[in-house]
Parts: C-alpha cells; sequence; structure tokens
C-alpha cells in the first residue's frame, strides 16, 4: 500500500492534472468566412470542410503530376509537421515544470533517426551516384556506427539532462519522444519504400484511406443509426460498412486505370547519366490484363463468363480491405490520445479539419500494412542492395560466389555455359 | 555531510535513502525484504552489518562469475536460453514496477497485453535469426518453409493484433494512464527485447565477442568500485552519489588492461574464435573453422614513448586485442550512462532496486543495466570494422531474384571482378 500511494503521487491519479489546452483559435481564412456569412452554423462547417478536402487533394494531384522526388519532399514535410505537433502537445505539459532541454533533444533524435534511415535507403537507391564521391563512401561505409554514435551523444545529453524531483516526467517525455519517432519517422519511410516500389503502391492505399474517410462519414451522415465504439460516438455502424464496400470497389477501380500507365506502375530508378528519376519499364505480370473466369455465382449475377483484369486488382481489394476495417482502428488510437490529453485536434493547420495528424491518423498502419505486403507476397529482395553488399565482400569470398552463382546460371538455362558473356 | 556521505560509501548501500528522505519530506524508503538465504544469515551473525552486507554482496558476486563460467562451458545453445531468460526477468520486472502503478487503478489486460507483446516481439526476432542461421533446416521441413516464408507479414498481424486490442481496451477516464502503459511497454520492448537479440548475433560471430564485452563491464563495474571505495573523493554526477572520478578513471584503465589479457587468453582457443555454425547432418552447434587473421598472432612495433618504458622493439599480438581497447574503453566511458539511466529510472519511482531476486544485489535488472548500450555497441562495431555481409545469404537471396536481375548482377560482379584482376583470362574457372 505504501509503494502504490507513493508511486500515485505523480500526475497519474486521474486525467483532470495537466493544464488545460486553451481552445484551439478559427484559423479560417476571411474569404471563405465571408463568402459563407449567410448559412448557418452547421452548414458553414460542413462547406469549410468539404472545400479544405478538394483543396487538399487537387494539391495531392499536381504533387502526383510533379513527381517522385516532389512526392518525397512531401512525405518529409508531412512527417517533420507531425512530429512536431505531437512533440509541442507533450512540451505544453512538460513546460510548465521549466525543464531544459526536451524540444532541443527531441528534433536532435528525430535528425538522428531520419539521418540513419535516409543514409539506407539512399545507399541502396543511388548506389551508381555514391560510388563517384569519395566523401560519401566514407559516410555509407560506416554509416550504422555514425548513426549510432550521434544517437548515443543524444542518449548521454538525455542522462546529464535530469533535474531532481521530475525525473518521472523527463523519463515519460523521453518514452514519449520515442514511441512518437517509432511511429511517424518509421512509417514515412516505409510510404516512402513503397514509393520506390512503384507510384501505384503509394497512391492505391493512401486513397483508399481517404476514401474510406469520406464514404464512412457519408453514409454515417445520410443512415447512421448504431454506434460503433465509445472512443468516437460519431462513428456509426453502418458508415463502417458501408465505406468498407464502396472502398474496396474505389481500389478496384481506381487500380484499373492506374495500372495502364507506365508512369505508375514502375518502379522509381534514379537515372545517374541524367541525374534524375525515371519510371520506365517492362510493366511486370501484375500489370499485364489476364482472362479471369468468374465463379459461376457471379456469372449468375453479372451474365459475363470471364473478364478482363489485371492482377494488381486482386492485392488492390487486399489493400482497400485494410484500409476500411484496421485502419480505423489507427484513428480510434488518435481519438483516445486526444481525449486523454484533452485536445480537440492536434493543431489548428487546417481549417475544420485540424492538424496535419489528424488527417493522417488513419494511414499509419496502412503504410506498414502494404510494406510487409510488398516484401511477403510481392517481390523478393532488392537487387541493387544485393550488388552493393556482393561489391564489399572479400575478394575470395567475392570469387566463390561467382562460381556458385555461375553454375546456377548455367544450370537454369540462362547463361550459356561456352561462351565469353 | 562529509562524514555522513563516506559512512553511506563504505556501507555500500546507496545513497538514495537520504537523498530521497529530504526529497519526500520524511517518507521511509520502501523495505526490501531480506531474502539472504538462512544459511549466509547464521554465518554471518557475528559480524556487524556494514561487512555483513559486505560479505553478502562479495559471496552473490562470485557465485554469479562461477554460474557465469559454468554457462560458457556448457555451449552456445545453453547461453542462447540464458540470454533469453534473462531478456524474460528483465521484461517482467519492469513491467511489474509499470503495473504496481497501473493496478490501483482496476484497469484492463496491461499484463496480458504486454506479455503479448514480448511475445509478437520474440517471435519475429528468433524468427528472423533461425531464418538466416537454419537456412537448410528450415528448407527442408515443409511447415518451417511457408513460417518463414510469410514470417513478417505472420509477426505483423500478431502485432496488429495487440494494437486493436489495446484499443478496445481503453477506459474512459483512464485514457492517459494507459496511453502511458502503452508507451511504457515498448519502451522495454525496445531496450531490452533488441538488445537481447543484438546479443546473440555477437554470440553467433563467435563466443569472444560475446565474453569479452560482458566481462569488461563487470569489471568495470567491479575496479570502479573498488577504486572508489580506497580512493575515492571528488563525486562524478548527482545521480548516482556513490559514484566517484576517481573510481571512473581508475576503472577505466583497469578494464582497459583487463580487456587487453582476456583477449590475449581466448584468442589461443578455437572453442571462442569461431562463428557459431549450426551442422545439418549432427543438428547441433558446431565451433570449428581457420581462425580469421584477427586471431592470429602478428608482431606489432610498439611506438618509442612506449619502447623506453617496457624495453622491447616488437611485440606479439593478436589483432583482436586492439579491438579489445575499444570494446573495453566503450564499456567504462559510456557502459556507466546506461547505470545512470537506470538510476534516475530508480528515482523517478521511487524504488530502490528493481526486485529482490538476487540477495544484496536487487533485481536482475540492476546487474544488466550497464550492459545495453554495450549489446549494441558491439554489433555495430561488428557491423561496420570486422564482418561484411553473410556470403551464403546473400547466395540464398540471389536465388529468390527474376533471371533477368539475376543475369544483370551476374554480369556486374564478373567485370568488378576483372577489373580487380582476380578473373583474367580464366572464364572457365
Amino acid at each position: 500500500v505504501d509503494l502504490e500511494e507513493r508511486l500515485g503521487e505523480l500526475d497519474l491519479r486521474s486525467d483532470s492534472d495537466i493544464p488545460d489546452v486553451p481552445p484551439p483559435t478559427d484559423s479560417t481564412p476571411e474569404i471563405l468566412k465571408r463568402a459563407l456569412s449567410g448559412l448557418s452554423a452547421r452548414w458553414k462547417n460542413w462547406w469549410i470542410r468539404g472545400i479544405l478536402t478538394l483543396a487538399m487533394i487537387s494539391v495531392f494531384f499536381l504533387i502526383i503530376y510533379l513527381g517522385s522526388f516532389m512526392l518525397m519532399l512531401l512525405v518529409l514535410s508531412i512527417q517533420v509537421k507531425c512530429y512536431h505537433e505531437i512533440i509541442t502537445i507533450g512540451y505544453r505539459v512538460y513546460h510548465s515544470y521549466d525543464l531544459p532541454w526536451f524540444r532541443s533533444l527531441s528534433w536532435y533524435f528525430l535528425l538522428c533517426v531520419n539521418y540513419f534511415f535516409y543514409g539506407e535507403t539512399v545507399a541502396d537507391y543511388f548506389a551508381t551516384f555514391v560510388q563517384r564521391r569519395e566523401q560519401l563512401q566514407f559516410l555509407i561505409r560506416y554509416h550504422r556506427f555514425i548513426s549510432f554514435a550521434l544517437y548515443l551523444t543524444g542518449f548521454c545529453m538525455f542522462v546529464l539532462s535530469l533535474v531532481k524531483k521530475h525525473y518521472r516526467l523527463q523519463f515519460y517525455m523521453f518514452a514519449w519522444t520515442h514511441v512518437t519517432l517509432l511511429i511517424t519517422v518509421t512509417q514515412s519511410h516505409l510510404v516512402i519504400q513503397n514509393l520506390f516500389e512503384g507510384m501505384i503502391w503509394f497512391l492505391v492505399p493512401i486513397s483508399s484511406v481517404i476514401c474510406n474517410d469520406i464514404t464512412a462519414y457519408i453514409f454515417g451522415f445520410f443512415f447512421g443509426r448504431t454506434p460503433l465504439i465509445k472512443l468516437s460516438p460519431k462513428k456509426t455502424w453502418e458508415g463502417f460498412i458501408g465505406g468498407f464496400f464502396s472502398t474496396v470497389v474505389f481500389g478496384f477501380i481506381f487500380s484499373y486505370f492506374l495500372a495502364q500507365h507506365q508512369y505508375f506502375v514502375c518502379p522509381v530508378e534514379y537515372n545517374s547519366e541524367t541525374n534524375r528519376f525515371v519510371t520506365e519499364c517492362e510493366p511486370s505480370e501484375l500489370f499485364q490484363m489476364k482472362k479471369y473466369s468468374l465463379p459461376p455465382l457471379l456469372q449468375a449475377v453479372l451474365g459475363w463468363e470471364t473478364v478482363n483484369m489485371y492482377p494488381f486488382q486482386m492485392h488492390s481489394i487486399a489493400l482497400s480491405t485494410f484500409a476500411s476495417l484496421i485502419g480505423p482502428f489507427g484513428g480510434f488510437f488518435a481519438s483516445g490520445f486526444k481525449r486523454a490529453f484533452k485536445i480537440k485536434d492536434f493543431a489548428d493547420t487546417i481549417p475544420g479539419h485540424g492538424g496535419i495528424m489528424d488527417r493522417f491518423d488513419c494511414q499509419y498502419l496502412m503504410a506498414t500494412f502494404v510494406h510487409v505486403y510488398i516484401t511477403s507476397f510481392i517481390r523478393g529482395p532488392n537487387p541493387s542492395k544485393l550488388l552493393k553488399q556482393l561489391l564489399i565482400l572479400q575478394p575470395e569470398q567475392q570469387l566463390s560466389v561467382y562460381k556458385t552463382l555461375k553454375s546456377h546460371l548455367v544450370e537454369k538455362g540462362i547463361l550459356q555455359p561456352s561462351l565469353r558473356g | 555531510l562529509q562524514e555522513s556521505e563516506s559512512e553511506n560509501k563504505l556501507d555500500g548501500e546507496t545513497a538514495s535513502d537520504s537523498e530521497s528522505k529530504s526529497e519526500f519530506g520524511g517518507s521511509p524508503p520502501v523495505p526490501t525484504s531480506d531474502d539472504t538465504p538462512e544459511v549466509l544469515n547464521r554465518a554471518l551473525s557475528n559480524l556487524s552489518s556494514r561487512w555483513k552486507n559486505w560479505w553478502v554482496r562479495g559471496i552473490l558476486t562470485l557465485a554469479m562469475i562461477t554460474f557465469f563460467f559454468i554457462i560458457i562451458y556448457l555451449g552456445p545453445m545453453v547461453l542462447m536460453t540464458i540470454v533469453m531468460c534473462v531478456q524474460i526477468k528483465c521484461f517482467h520486472e519492469i513491467i511489474t514496477i509499470g503495473y504496481n502503478v497501473y493496478h490501483s487503478y482496476d484497469l484492463p489486460w496491461f499484463r496480458t497485453l504486454s506479455w503479448y507483446f514480448l511475445l509478437c516481439v520474440n517471435y519475429f526476432f528468433y524468427g528472423e535469426t533461425v531464418t538466416d542461421y537454419f537456412f537448410t533446416l528450415v528448407q527442408r521441413e515443409e511447415p518451417l518453409r511457408i513460417l518463414s516464408k510469410y514470417h513478417r507479414f505472420i509477426s505483423f498481424a500478431l502485432y496488429l493484433t495487440g494494437f486493436c486490442m489495446f484499443v478496445l481496451s481503453l477506459v474512459k477516464k483512464h485514457y492517459r494512464l494507459q496511453f502511458y502503459m502503452f508507451g511504457w511497454t515498448h519502451v522495454t520492448l525496445l531496450i531490452v527485447v533488441t538488445q537481447s537479440h543484438l546479443i546473440i548475433h555477437n554470440l553467433f560471430e563467435g563466443m569472444i565477442w560475446f565474453i569479452v564485452p560482458i566481462s569488461c563491464v563487470i569489471c568495470n563495474d567491479i575496479m570502479a568500485y573498488m577504486f572508489g571505495f580506497f580512493f575515492g573523493r571528488t563525486p562524478l554526477i548527482k545521480l548516482s552519489p556513490k559514484k566517484t572520478w576517481e573510481g571512473f578513471i581508475g576503472g577505466f584503465f583497469a578494464t582497459v588492461l583487463f580487456g587487453l589479457l582476456l583477449s590475449y587468453v581466448m584468442s589461443g582457443y578455437r572453442c571462442f574464435t569461431c562463428p557459431v555454425e549450426f551442422n545439418n547432418d549432427t543438428n547441433s552447434f558446431t565451433v570449428d573453422c581457420e581462425p580469421s587473421e584477427l586471431f592470429q598472432l602478428q608482431e606489432y612495433n610498439i611506438p618509442l614513448v612506449l619502447q623506453s618504458v617496457v624495453g622491447w622493439k616488437t611485440v606479439r599480438m593478436y589483432p583482436f586485442q586492439i579491438h579489445s581497447i575499444a570494446l573495453s574503453t566503450f564499456a567504462s566511458l559510456i557502459g556507466p550512462f546506461g547505470g545512470f539511466f537506470a538510476s534516475g529510472f530508480k528515482r523517478a519511482f521511487k524504488i530502490k532496486d528493481f526486485a529482490n531476486t538476487i540477495p544484496g544485489h536487487g533485481g536482475i535488472m540492476d546487474r544488466f543495466d550497464c550492459q545495453y548500450l554495450m549489446a549494441t555497441f558491439v554489433n555495430v562495431y561488428i557491423a561496420s570494422f570486422i564482418r561484411g555481409p553473410n556470403p551464403s545469404k546473400l547466395i540464398q537471396q540471389f536465388l529468390t531474384l527474376r533471371p533477368d536481375q539475376q543475369l544483370h548482377i551476374f554480369n556486374t560482379l564478373k567485370a568488378h571482378l576483372v577489373d580487380k584482376g582476380m578473373l583474367g583470362r580464366l572464364e572457365d574457372a
């Protein structure tokens, strides 16, 4: 009893101890306010959300048009902004005690982890670019060691910054920073890995989540009756199920259109001669039309015996299903988090919608799922990474590997044994 | 104040008692139950309590070191099992601390979920290790092959189930505490489980990579304590009032020396220096190989400065001993930060020790707090400076590629080898 009493002393007794966050300021631009001044508050809110939704979708299309590099930058900016939003929430609790270095340390850790991940990615995909420059060679070869040394410096700084009487809060904030890094930074890098696999692997999942959000909202608006979960009282079972079916159909149709263009389907590669990203290739068999015979059940319904589809569309069903059934749990997690820290929105960045985090809370699990899906079911290991590792080996090892590979290729008939090529 | 401080140091008690008294207005520290075995109690009953504590700690230290030697003798499989047990016990200790806070509010599922996440993360890591090292064994058995092919997907699905369970278990009015506990579990997993798997990777590289780092940390602990005991005067850091600069520096030099000597002795034996491999035919672990150049004696010229001191012109050393200097340096200079982190943690949650498992020493976590950073460092060190990638693993990956990718890689490798002069006209080699 003694131990429990003493452990319960700090701000854990109930959720009522942290200072209340001031209500978000209304950052709707003046133009919109004047245009909508005639409508009632309910419709006004609806219109604002609607307009901003269209604005965000247009920005999205614009960036897709601008290409992979811009998309990477966009993903990076979103990641930094999400991290900033979460750290700011923590800082509000922390700051009231005048504790040092929390923000500097958090940004430092963000930098370290990003450096580590980008180093691994850059080394893989830009292998030829990197080979040419000596300084980069050194950084790449000892990359893990350098990243670890940087991280350790931050760790030691944290230990040295511990202040008597506030240890527990400082440890909570340390854990806060690390879990946030785990969630936002790892996922954003998985998004970029998916992007390099082919833009379709980036577009279809994100669109499915957005579509699920919108259609679940619409179905809930018109047909909603049974509440889904106590955490989010606005969600209903009708919205959930309606959203599920619409998202699967949307994903199916959307993949059909995207699968036809090389721009979306081909893995992104870096061309060292032109110093640009190129998406040009022979479309893999996933993106070549095939005839599928319909099961007799659907045959009766639709009246066709076979249908021409891309194999990718079957995968899109899996992706959409995940987006509709499991994606919302990411949203519930974020809702619970907001309840826990008594905030309405993560920030005020987007009028009517809240912060960037609010828009991306369902995306997190999605990015990891797509990445795991790709590595398990679609592609094998990355050839350029494999090549890079082969070139690091000792010369004797390289020779023995070469002999093994050669005998394997000759066996498979891929290589002619007697020729020199 | 000077007197009471030195009294505390001599007692071997942590000064956190007096520290906590002043912090929390005189509330007494949590009494730890005395589970020293009766035998020891009776044997030491006539000594004063100060020396009794010293003897208990000393005896237990020797017992643990003996135990360590026995396990090494028993081989890699037993070592792996011990690492696994230590990991589970550490996780249990940390979770119990969190649970004591959590439980008072009658919140559901915290312990179940924590153990479940521990299982998931261990399954993921062991699956990756097993696939790498036991490749042929896995390929032979059909169910294992499927499990290993879709390993990441299965692990992710298992983790997601736990995640959804957590979301469904959120209770109104206690959201924040539940989120704190979720964060707590994940950071604990990150620290404890990841490190234990890195230790096992180090072990597979060669038992010397497991034994030397751990021994250096233990040696640094003991040496710093001794130097501090005899010469200690200037306090090192407010977090741990017992530590002194004299102990720190003395411990550093003693540990570097110890590392050099231990590596010299160990490098002579194949069972320590060879990578652990799994033999498919005998279905057991073997440590048999041609020692790499790291473990072959070489002549080194002593720099002029040391020549006058030591009186020799050259010395015969193993290259590994140079690496051991790096490992010992890390163990003495940065390793203690892991200890300070744990001290801060104990202060934060107002506990004297993580648990009462070892009499005189506290819990398993108390013994292993300095080891964490060490395991990661050794792993990063090996990956950066010692070994390259594993050739057989590369061949496995190669075999899963498409034919055109295989051809492309083959041609690039061939061009590289021709460039280096390894493949001259010997096309049919």
